[in-house]
Formats: structure tokens, sequence, C-alpha cells
């Protein structure tokens, strides 16, 4: 499969509805075999790109080519057979089997009655195949699920053979097995079948592991074009989605939201992940606490920084410092509670047993910590 | 399942076949004067006779039974095209006013030949017709871009319909003529009267739409998805949008020159032969419909002048009778269609 050329390019294009510039300054390219996804808040404008591209918007200025030639040059029947689309318009196909929605999509294909021949029903049941809908062909689109109705229209989509692949918001509404299945098949459809995808997707956590290049949209505009690693890096994602009450950890995919500052009641000796139920609970119950000391590659480690009122850190890979130690110490003990949730320690968090000691040895160590904190 | 499904095809139109002939039969020889079915074939096949049977057949019951069997056909149609275009299954050319505004300027086109006493010819009332059903229609249309609701669409269209009535009523009271008994039978709508002449007419003029109808029914199917997906597999919206209200507003149109407003058929056929063929197959259903539409208005056409005879009456009102419950059937059908998703 040649994945060399380029079969979709936007060239600084903007567009929007009555001459009203609602994306501006879009500008990427991409090539056969690739995975664009676009991120970025709700009314960015991800959508309007995407309808630009399926030539269901008007350019205002700047151009958007498919296959070499500019999407409004070419003839409807012309720009059907190169891109087809997933769009989140809920669509009611009365009295239409699974079949004949997915069949739809031979349409540039048929002649004048559109007739289906041998070749387009097996072409049908092939995408059907593939998408694991096939034992739903005979079934009424509006009985079936939210989930294998996404399932059958992408079956459309397949069917209709174009080079470029557009999805808006494709796995919203599917459950997380499903979102995974669709995923992966369109990495598939990429790999064999040299499709570019273009889609865009509210899951974080996917579209850095699915996708080859990231468009990251915010009012409007193209802030950033690049791979999952450079867009997914320091603290990006919270400034493109303006996450003002927390913070998105591009390493574990998740957001966390800020932790309560003041005075920590509670301090929580942890380590190695054991920590992260006893933070979830303090956080839900709006107490700030102190942890410590926790390693800076320790699994615990995001978790803390974004919920623990005060962290106390040891380097990577190394012993726990002496001075670590002690302003742990010092925290812990204006603290009215300790919970240690480590029961076995080591060479690296050696000092983390001497604060468990300690804790005991001025009775604040709560022992039993699945009654505690509640 | 792909068998099964081509056996229900040719048998829906095998059963719509058999259903047309036996009432074309009985609507030659059920009548106020009774003439058996030997000598209807006579007349049919037998070539000229001057009795007084065969001319009934000839001049009077053949036209309106053809009449019935090509505006039937017209009406229904029509009504299917409409619901495509406005992705409305209770749309049709009557509860959108669209016969209404086609019977007000053949009122008001009639009453004027009148009072100059001039030559109506029937083309003249279909351009008329066409004129009126094809501004109802650009009205509706400017309702469709404000109402998001599919019973406000069609509210709007009842609402355009009274209007029209209105305003016929008004033309038809003020022009005080011998002839207005005429225009008001015909305004109610009625198979009655048909010249061959005018058989010929709306033949020609029906074939013509259902040609370019059975033509439109590859982007119709593509339509049902929706316009977005439409757009994406190849169908030039504008184009299509416009050929759909052109050829049912000429289909209306033409009904409503020749026979006046029929309520109900444009809704209710192209339901019921969904539900027979249990498939909404533009090409399957355009001809199914057209099919459909003249054995429904045969049937009613039928009823409404031997039930009560020999006082008739307006087809219109039997076509209500089994119309209407149609429509409240989709409606409840639908409802539950949304409260399993």
């Amino acid at each position: 499969m040649n994945t060399d050329h380029i079969l979709l390019e936007a060239k600084s294009f903007s567009a929007g509805y009555r001459k009203q510039i609602v994306v501006d300054d879009i500008s990427f390219t991409l090539h056969a075999g690739e995975v664009l996804t676009l991120i970025g808040p709700n009314g960015a404008g991800k959508s309007t790109v995407l309808k630009t591209i399926a030539n269901q918007i008007d350019l205002i200025s700047g151009d958007a080519v498919i296959c070499g030639k500019s999407v409004q040059e070419q003839t409807e029947k012309e720009l059907a057979r190169q891109i087809s689309v997933l769009l989140t318009d809920r669509i009611t196909a009365e009295r239409m089997s699974c079949f004949d929605v997915a069949a739809a999509g031979r349409y540039p294909y048929t002649g004048l009655l559109g007739m289906l021949s041998e070749q387009d029903k097996q072409i049908v049941q092939d995408a059907l195949k593939m998408v694991g809908a096939d034992d739903l062909a005979d079934a009424s689109f509006s009985w079936i699920s939210d989930g294998q109705r996404q399932s059958v229209m992408l079956a459309r989509a397949i069917a209709q053979e174009p080079k470029v692949l557009l999805l808006d918001e494709p796995t919203s509404y599917l459950d997380i097995s499903r979102k995974l299945d669709f995923l992966c098949l369109l990495r598939k459809l990429a790999r064999e079948r040299g499709i570019a995808v273009i889609q865009s997707l509210h899951e974080l956590d996917l579209a850095q592991r699915f996708s080859d290049k990231l468009l990251c949209i915010r009012d409007g505009k193209a802030q950033r074009f690049g791979t999952p690693d450079i867009i997914f890096s320091g603290d990006y994602i919270t400034e493109l989605y303006g996450i003002r009450n927390g913070r998105y950890d591009p390493l574990y995919g998740t957001a966390e939201p800020s932790a309560y500052t003041g005075q920590p009641q509670v301090f929580v000796i942890g380590g190695g992940g054991t920590a992260i139920p006893v933070y979830r609970k303090l956080y839900r119950a709006g107490i700030p606490f102190a942890t410590g000391v926790i390693h800076e590659n320790d699994l615990d480690y995001p978790a803390a920084k974004a919920l623990a009122a005060d962290l106390i850190t040891a380097p990577s890979f190394e012993p726990i410092p002496e001075d670590a130690f002690r302003s742990a110490c010092e925290i812990m003990m204006q603290c009215e509670t300790v919970i240690c949730t480590l029961e076995a320690f080591g060479t690296m968090n050696h000092a983390n047993q001497k604060l468990r000691n300690l804790a005991e040895q001025i009775n604040k160590l709560q022992t039993d910590i699945k009654k505690q904190p509640s | 399942m792909e068998h099964s499904r081509s056996a229900r095809t040719v048998f829906g139109f095998c059963i719509l076949i058999l259903l047309l002939i036996g009432l074309l039969l009985l609507s030659l020889t059920v009548g106020s004067s009774r003439i058996s079915a030997a000598e209807a074939f006579r007349t049919l096949f037998g070539g000229e006779s001057g009795d007084s049977a065969s001319r009934i057949i000839r001049d009077i019951r053949m036209p309106r039974s053809l009449a019935a069997l090509i505006l039937g056909g017209a009406l229904s149609v029509a009504g299917f095209l409409l619901q495509c275009f406005f992705r409305n299954p209770i749309a049709g050319p009557f509860v959108l006013g669209i016969s209404s505004g086609a019977k007000l300027c053949v009122a008001m086109v009639m009453i004027l030949s009148l009072q100059q006493g001039f030559f109506l010819h029937s083309g003249i009332l279909v351009l008329a017709a066409f004129a009126g059903a094809l501004l109802c229609m650009l009205t509706i249309l400017v309702f469709s871009g404000k109402v998001q609701h599919m019973a406000q669409l069609i509210i709007s269209g009842v609402m355009i319909g009274y209007i029209c009535n209105a305003l016929t009523d008004f033309a038809v009271t003020f022009a005080d003529d011998a002839n207005i008994v005429n225009l008001h039978n015909w305004s109610r709508g009625s198979f009655s009267g048909t010249s061959w002449a005018d058989v010929r007419d709306m033949a020609i003029i029906t074939a013509f739409a259902m040609i370019g109808s059975v033509l439109l029914s590859k982007p119709i199917s593509a339509y049902q998805l929706g316009e977005s997906y439409a757009k994406n597999m190849g169908v030039r919206i504008k184009p299509f949008r416009i050929l759909l209200i052109l050829l049912s507003s000429l289909l209306a149109a033409c009904v409503t020159a020749f026979a006046g407003p029929i309520s109900f058929v444009g809704i209710a056929v192209p339901h019921l032969v969904k539900g027979l063929f249990r498939s909404a197959k533009p090409l399957i259903i355009i001809p199914a419909s057209f099919l459909g539409g003249s054995v429904f208005c045969l049937g009613c056409d039928l009823l409404a002048r031997t039930l009560f005879s020999p006082q008739e009456l307006s087809v219109s009102t039997v076509t209500a009778v089994f119309g209407a419950p149609v429509v409240i059937a989709v409606m409840l059908r639908r409802e539950k269609e949304r409260s399993r998703t």
C-alpha cells in the first residue's frame, strides 16, 4: 500500500455559515493510511472543519484538497467516491433493514435506478462482516441499539469504498468495549486499505492512543498540529480545553480535579499505587491532606500531585533524602491523623517506615485503614 | 431473506393488480343501471354498438373509472414524494394545503371564464391548479424552515388549507351563476362527469410525472438517510429538491384540476403500501403507491356512488373515512418506535 502520497490537504481555509466565519486558518496534511484526530473544547469548530472537508459547508477562503483536487471543483459523484462520512445526525430509516442502510453506500457506483449488482451486494456484505454486523443484515435498522447502529453506519461508509473516511465523534455513544473495537477497526482500515481517516473525538485518552496526528482546535482556529507525543506533553491539553478546576495528566490520560487547599488534616504515607483510593476518599469528603514521601516515578505520584494540599517527594530511583524525611515529619506532626497504606517497605522508601513508626509512637496512626476515613 | 423479500414484492404487486382488475370490473357493472359482466366485456372488446348499456359503460362509467384509477395513483405518489421531501410521515397534498391552493386557483379561473364566457380547456385548469399548488408549496417551505416539530408543519399546512378554502367559498358565493352548482360539486371532490378528453389529458400529465418520479427513486432512497448523507453519496441536493417539489405539485395539481381536492389518499396509501411490501424502497413504493392509490380511489368512488344510490356522496367523504384512521395509526406507530429507542 502506497502510504506516501497526500490524500487530504487543508490549505489555510476558513469556512462558516452565511459568510460568517466559524473556523479560520485551518491547515494540515493527511497521508494515506494515517489517522488524524481533531480535538478541542465543545463548540470550538471541529464539526465545522469536518463538514467543510465533506463539502457540506462552503469554503470562504483557502482550500481543502482531496486526492489532488479542490473539494469545490469536484462533482458530487467524484467526491462521493473519494470521501465517505459518519456524522452525528440521528437518522430515521423507516422500514429499512441494516443491509439496506449499508447498501446506501453503493450509491455513487450504481446506475440510473440504483439497482445493486452481485458485486455491490458482496461489497456490502463484506463491509457488514468487517464491522461485525453481518448477523444484523436482515434486522430492521430502527430496532437495533445505538452501538449497533453506529457499526452499521460505519459499514455504509466502508461500502462507499472511500479514500478518505470522515467521522464526527463516532465513539460518543458507545460503551468502552465498543469504543475500542471501533477505533481498532479504523486503524485496521487505515493500515490494510490505505484509507486516510479524519475524525473528531472527545475521549482524549483514546485520541492519544489511536491517532497518528492531532489537530487541536480552539475558538475556530487550529492551535497546534502534530503527533500525539508532541501534543500530549506538558500542560498543553489543560490549556487547550481551558481546564480551570483541575489538570489533565497526559501521561495517565486522565483529568484530576484541583486539590483542596488549607491546613492538612490527614497525613497519608503511601507509595506504589496503594494510596490512590485513600486520596480519592479524602478528596470526596473534602478533607485537605498531605502525603509523602512519594517518589516522582511512583504510581501514586500523579494523583498525589493533583489532590494533595501538601506533597513531599523524593527523586526517582534514589533513597528518600534526609531533608525530605524531615519536612515530612514536620507536616505529619501538625496533622490530626496519619494513615499508612504501605504494608511492606524496601531500601528506597526506608524513611517511610520510620515515618510510620513515629506516627505510631505519637498515637496518630490510624491502623484500620479500611474503616477510615469515610 | 433476500429470496423472501423479492417474493413479498411479487406477491404485493399481484395482489394490487388483481384488486385493480376486480374493482375496475365492478365499477363498470355496478350502478343505477345494472349491467352484467358479459355485457361489459362485449362493450369493451366488441367494438361499436348503440344500445344504452354500452353507451353507459363507454361514455360514463369507463372514463369515470379511469379517472379514479389515474388520479388516485397520482395522488398517492404525490403524497409519497411529499413525505420524502419533508421527512414527515403525515405530509400529503391535502393536509399541507396544496390541494386547497390548487382548488382556489382553479375556482378563480372557472369563475372568471364563466363571467367572460370563454371556453375552458382542461390544460388551462391544470396550469391554474399547478400555479396554486406551487404557491402553497412555497408558503409551506417558508414555514418548514422555521418550525422544528413535524406537527407544527402539518398545522401550518392545515391552516393554509383553511385560508384557501375560505377564499374559494368567498369567490363562489359572490359569483352567482347557474353553473356555480357544477363548480360547487367539483370543489368537494368527485370523479363524476369526466370526459374521454379529460382522461387523455390526465393520463399524459400523470405518465410524465410518474416517469420523472421513478427516475428520482435513486436519489430519494439516498435522501431517506437525511440530507447530509445524501449529499455525501453524491446527490445534488438543490436540483433534487426542486424536482421533487415540481413533480409532487404537478401530480397534486392534476388531481385537483380534474376531480377537485380529495382527502387523505396521499397520506394513507403510501403507508398501507409500505406495510404490504414491508419496504420503503422508492423504486418499489412509487409504482406500488400508484397501484394502491388506484385501488383505493376506485373502491372509494364505487362506495361513494352506490352506498346511498341514487344519492351520491363526494369521494372525499369516503376517502376520509378510510384514510384518517391510517394517519392516526401511523402516528401511534411512530410514538411506539420512539419510546423503544
